[in-house]
């Protein structure tokens, strides 16, 4: 009874700050994005903080977190003394991307300006596309992200205010990598609210880097969003490197759709944060489409990684391969729920899945479950998921050639995770990618080598 | 070089050495057999610190040293080496940089810098023709999907990179066709110096043919029964194990 009190009260705290705040909230934002909130909210507060009764939350109970917490959340752009770019500064050496900096959830237009792009390429903050493209975002905002079947994605709808949004116009190839930042800098703890739309067009190429990183040691929640549309022949590889600190909550929500012939690759890295939520759902709308979708996560302490995926095969002839590894150390929990639709009609769907953990501890946890459901007999489908430890007597063969016991391990778990790492496509990448995940495994700091900011500590 | 002495050993709670005595020099090359279940392969793993074996009693030293306070990859880099009987597959742990680890922390150990990038891939290639082994496998990750001979092959480019001052080959002639037990032999005797020793443990007596041994033990129910010259390896192929059971008084 208690807790259907508190869920009550925290869903009507929720709904006081969305109340309180409205005018700040829907100012300068257009009528397609301020029209979606009210209807999100009534969605939120049918479905409730996410919890266990939640048959897609089973193994991420957020009730507590959002009991817990008075954050501050910020209607405005925080004014910062020191230029972030002096704070911040990601250069892997002969690794050139475009940086876009989001600073608290908000589009930092500082470090946007004089930037280059191909001809056409539209890089700003959701804030002013809504205003300066608004056909296009009238055209795809809220369109694949559902308010009204997941909790995260209608609060994230109510209180959506800035982001990144991005536009690739047909036939345009961007070679070097976008990378986009979030960094979570603030003197008080803080809940983020963020949300992203990116189109890319037909024959499109792009490469996309998340780097989710905390500045403050402050708690933070986050609410990530991202829409992301893509053309017919298009090839996107996007990459998300998580690694915030221990006391941030970051949820994400990545909403994909494939046209025909276009090829996509994602791939999740999750080093550090508290507790980690990724639902990714990827729509297959149109023939030959192909997504590998891949994750690796590490976790140690009390940490919590949960990746929970949704691949529906909507038309004939897609293909879907899923790989997820988790590490888990100490008492730390995971979870991976791997959802496959294949509609009535989509016949020749080849759809794959697989998760394999490794528990280095008794104390630590990870659940996996399958849910495949195929609604016509002309598919090819596999699942499989494992839970098991380091190989003993790989262990013990690596040690009868002179290499101890610590490295041995590090070995057998970088082997582990290599498999993940080898679907990073773009090579300095999955070098900086390799290196990071090793120094994590090894317990050391695992920022890029160069980079000014401390995100661990 | 080796000294065992009254070396007793269980494996969950089963006593299977009971009371082991045996002696190995420079330059000598010891066959160990006897029947299955008779504690070869436990002695084997003994020596190289399988953890899974318990020592109850007895002393083994190493070049002067104290070889059970050690832990297995110490063994090593003083100079011990195991062929296992049946090698581990070890998917993503690629043959370059499994040896590279190991023959710089050999390296490191005797206080000598790790070798260039270089300098490794030339001994590689020196070492793999030596032992014959083809030059895909050391491209894959360690023995996976290797055939049953490959793996034998690759124990001994194993030896003959990481060069060891006593050399185990535990049961190496099993699942090997003729062919490749020449191969295996062939590279087992190259790698021999005065300044190095073998143990061979095996059944048959068909590997003692391609490695002559100076001297044969059989162990029988823990405990060395028998210890003579080459020639006891045909009388035992002859009568089999139960001519010695019957010396026994068994």
């Amino acid at each position: 009874m208690a807790e259907i009190i508190d869920k009550i009260t925290t869903v009507r705290r929720i709904g006081e700050i969305y109340a309180d705040n409205l005018a700040k909230i829907g100012e300068g934002m257009s009528e397609t994005v301020n029209n979606a909130r009210q209807p999100a909210f009534r969605a939120f507060q049918r479905m409730g903080i996410p919890g266990f009764k939640n048959e897609n939350y089973k193994y991420t109970d957020l009730t507590r977190l959002f009991e817990n917490e008075n954050f501050r959340r910020s209607f405005e752009p925080d004014q910062f003394e020191v230029s972030l770019k002096d704070v911040f500064s990601c250069d892997v050496p002969e690794f050139d991307t475009h940086l876009i900096l989001v600073v608290n959830g908000w589009f930092d237009d500082s470090n946007n300006q004089g930037k280059s792009y191909p001809e056409g390429v539209i890089i700003k903050s959701l804030r002013k596309a809504v205003i300066e493209n608004r056909d296009l975002v009238e055209k795809y905002y809220g369109k694949l992200a559902n308010a009204e079947s997941d909790p995260l994605t209608a609060l994230n709808t109510v209180f959506a205010q800035d982001g990144v949004f991005i536009y690739i116009p047909d036939n345009t190839h961007i070679t070097k990598p976008l990378q986009l930042i979030n960094i979570l800098r603030s003197e008080d703890d803080l809940y983020v609210t963020q949300r992203n739309l990116i189109i890319a067009g037909k024959n499109t190429q792009a490469k996309i880097m998340f780097c989710d990183h905390t500045l403050l040691p402050q708690n933070f929640i986050v609410n990530n969003l991202t829409e992301f549309e893509i053309g017919e022949d298009a090839v996107i590889d996007i990459y998300s490197i998580q690694n915030q600190h221990n006391k941030t909550a970051n949820l994400t929500g990545l909403y994909i759709r494939q046209q025909r012939n276009s090829q996509l690759v994602t791939n999740a890295i999750s080093l550090h944060g508290g507790i980690i939520r990724n639902n990714l759902s990827v729509l297959l709308d149109g023939e030959h489409a192909e997504a590998k979708i891949c994750g690796l996560a590490l976790s140690d302490k009390n940490q919590h990684v949960d990746n929970y995926t949704f691949i529906e095969h909507h038309k004939p002839k897609c293909r879907s391969n899923q790989l997820y590894k988790n590490i888990l150390d100490d008492s730390s929990t995971g979870g991976f729920t791997g959802r496959i639709h294949v509609a009535p009609h989509a016949i020749k769907t080849e759809a794959y899945q697989r998760n394999n953990n490794v528990l280095l501890t008794n104390a630590a946890k990870m659940n996996t479950k399958p849910q495949l459901v195929i609604d016509n007999d002309d598919v090819k489908c596999s699942h499989g998921a494992t839970v098991g430890r380091i190989d003993e007597e790989a262990l013990f063969y690596l040690q009868t050639r002179g290499i101890n016991e610590k490295e041995a391990r590090l070995m057998l778990m970088f082997a582990f995770a290599h498999e993940v790492l080898a679907e990073v496509k773009v090579d300095q990448l999955r070098v900086m990618i390799d290196k990071l995940v090793n120094k994590r495994l090894r317990g050391e700091v695992s920022k890029c080598h160069s980079c000014a900011m401390d995100c661990i500590r | 070089m080796l000294v065992i002495k009254d070396l007793y050993a269980k494996v969950e709670g089963k006593d299977i050495l009971k009371g082991i005595n045996l002696t190995v020099n420079a330059g000598e090359i010891h066959a160990i057999m006897g029947p299955n279940g008779s504690g070869k392969s436990t002695l084997a793993n003994v020596l190289v610190g399988n953890t899974n074996f318990e020592v109850t009693h007895g002393s083994v030293t190493f070049n002067g040293k104290d070889l059970l306070a050690m832990s297995a990859d110490v063994r090593a880099k003083e100079g011990l080496f195991l062929s296992f009987q049946y090698p581990v597959e070890i998917p993503g742990v690629s043959m370059v940089n499994f040896l590279k680890t190991a023959v710089n922390e050999h390296r490191k150990y005797r206080d000598q810098p790790p070798l260039s990038a270089g300098d490794f891939l030339k001994l590689m290639r020196e070492k793999k023709a030596m032992v014959q082994i083809d030059s895909q496998l050391t491209n894959r990750s360690v023995n996976e999907g290797f055939s049953g001979g490959e793996k034998k092959k690759n124990e001994i480019f194993q030896m003959a990179m990481l060069e060891p001052t006593l050399a185990i080959l535990d049961e190496t002639d099993s699942g090997l066709d003729i062919d490749a037990l020449r191969i295996v032999s062939n590279g087992v005797n190259l790698l021999k110096t005065p300044n190095n020793a073998t143990i061979l443990v095996t059944h048959y007596q068909r590997l003692l043919d391609y490695i002559v041994p100076d001297f044969i033990h059989v162990l029988y129910e823990g405990r060395i029964v028998k210890s003579a010259g080459k020639e006891l390896a045909l009388e035992l192929e002859e009568k089999g194990y139960d001519w010695i059971k019957k010396e026994l008084g068994e």
